[in-house]
């Protein structure tokens, strides 16, 4: 009995143990008020006792608890010991007493400013002239061209299926679909849950590869999938997600423009596309 | 003897030519901003470009110049950096030494811009590299006038010295980690006594301009 009565007077001491480190590790709390010695102790002295998985486990919790605090005051020795800790009212005391001048002295100083060169180079130059000598002349570019005189008439909903004006079927689901695809190609073919990029959007013809571009950048952009860009061995891959990740879709991205010419097209279809 | 002299002298001559290629793609921008980086240089010279860039460094020294490596971030690498830290870097070429207030004004800063971007980055600093904009803007609104205040901290954002987040943050920039020394700044402003006179070089620059006058 009595040692029951210990061992939840002990189970409730690392509960409150492990609370305080959550707190701490929180920065509600500073670290250096938990003394960690005595805190040791404490385990140290109801460890013994410890006889069934879950007060090993509430043990090895509050061990884990007990490391992310010493971190944190070890970071806080870290930084007040680099050479950029100073007070910081101290500082800002200075800022303001400082004269603009002296300041901008001060300044001049530590200030290493980047150098770097424009220059206009005979390839650029030669470059530039051949794109000059192709280019029409804008009278000819900004022509008004005379509308020829076309009869009013009707289309029917599948004549702008067949003109490709309409979609067959709703964007959405199409998508939905498209993800599918992906998904089971990359379970087919696929290595750690991706699949080279060009393996994915490849296509017997070139209209067909685009729209596969198309539908995956839409992928992508709506948090259905991702890409994995290696520059330096100029790879990419396409991951698919599991789930779609709605946060990527409402964070503002980046833009990342691929081009799909019709010359990688036939270098893929070739195989010469690593 | 002939083979080992002859063996050392194209590993010199391939070191020159991997050193200029170094030179033309640290000093003339290609992108939106300026330098280069770390895989750039490793496709176009090899995965010895960090011994490339010392031996660059060694011949910017005498034009008081230096090769400068930008961390991600803010993660600058305790211990010596490996090639994958290297290859996310930036690198970029800036002055070794420091400028006269004429220099300064010459490559295009006012006095009071420059004055503005020192009290912006040791304020900041003094935040722990975080302050409100509307801190900042107060400070700045003591000595600069207000209608330039807010036009001066967007004008160090674009170019790269600061930068603002959604909650109207402001933070240092890469180009505030690639050209100031921050721990010079602080330390010379700590030891800084209030002065009434501007510390310049009155009577160097003088001299310069006589000597000007009699050479014409």
């Amino acid at each position: 009995m009595q040692s029951a009565k210990e061992e939840k007077k002990g189970r409730e001491k690392l509960q409150r143990i492990i609370e305080m480190c959550m707190a701490i590790e929180a920065h509600s709390v500073d670290p250096f008020l938990l003394d960690v010695d005595d805190i040791i102790k404490v385990v140290k002295e109801y460890f013994p006792q410890w006889e069934k998985p879950e007060d090993l486990n509430l043990d090895a919790e509050t061990i884990h608890h007990l490391a992310s605090v010493i971190k944190l005051q070890s970071e806080w020795v870290k930084h007040r010991s680099t050479s950029l800790y100073t007070d910081p009212f101290l500082l800002e005391e200075k800022i303001i007493q400082t004269p603009k001048e002296d300041m901008v002295g001060l300044f001049l100083r530590a200030w290493h400013p980047v150098v770097e060169l424009e220059q206009i180079s005979l390839h650029s130059l030669s470059e530039a002239l051949r794109y000059w000598e192709t280019l029409v002349p804008l009278s000819e570019r900004w022509k008004e061209f005379a509308a020829a005189e076309v009869g009013m008439g009707t289309a029917t909903r599948d004549e702008l299926i067949e003109q490709r004006i309409l979609g067959d079927k709703v964007f959405s689901e199409e998508l939905e679909e498209f993800w599918q695809e992906l998904k089971e190609t990359v379970n087919m073919k696929g290595r750690d849950g991706k699949i080279p990029y060009w393996d994915f959007i490849g296509a017997e013809t070139y209209e067909g590869t685009v729209e596969r571009a198309f539908l995956t950048s839409f992928l992508i952009t709506y948090g259905y999938a991702t890409l994995e860009i290696r520059p330096l061995e100029e790879e990419m891959f396409i991951k698919p997600f599991e789930e779609p990740v709605v946060k990527i879709a409402m964070q503002q991205g980046i833009s990342i423009p691929i081009s799909v010419t019709c010359e990688t097209w036939q270098k893929w279809k070739r195989g010469e596309l690593v | 003897m002939e083979k080992r002299r002859i063996g050392l002298s194209k590993r010199k001559g391939v070191y020159a030519a991997k050193v200029k290629r170094a030179t033309h793609m640290l000093f003339y921008r290609r992108h939106q901003k300026p330098g280069v980086k770390g895989w750039e240089l490793h496709k176009a010279l090899g995965a010895d470009y960090p011994k490339v860039l010392d031996v660059l460094d060694d011949y910017l020294k005498s034009l008081d110049m230096q090769v400068k490596t930008v961390f991600e971030e803010e993660k600058t690498p305790v211990q010596k950096p490996t090639l994958e830290e290297y290859d996310k870097a930036r690198f970029c070429v800036t002055l070794r030494g420091d400028l006269t207030p004429k220099e300064a004004k010459m490559i295009g800063w006012r006095i009071d811009d420059l004055a503005g971007l020192a009290v912006a980055v040791s304020y900041i600093i003094s935040k722990k590299g975080q302050a409100m904009r509307k801190d900042v803007e107060e400070l700045l609104g003591e000595k600069l006038p207000g209608w330039k205040v807010g036009l001066n901290i967007d004008r160090y954002i674009r170019y790269g010295y600061l930068t603002q987040d959604d909650n109207a943050q402001l933070y240092l920039d890469w180009r505030t980690r690639a050209e100031v020394d921050q721990k010079a700044l602080i330390d010379m402003l700590l030891n800084a006594e209030a002065q009434k006179t501007l510390p310049v070089e009155p009577s160097k620059e003088e001299g310069e301009e006589n000597e000007e006058e009699s050479t014409e």
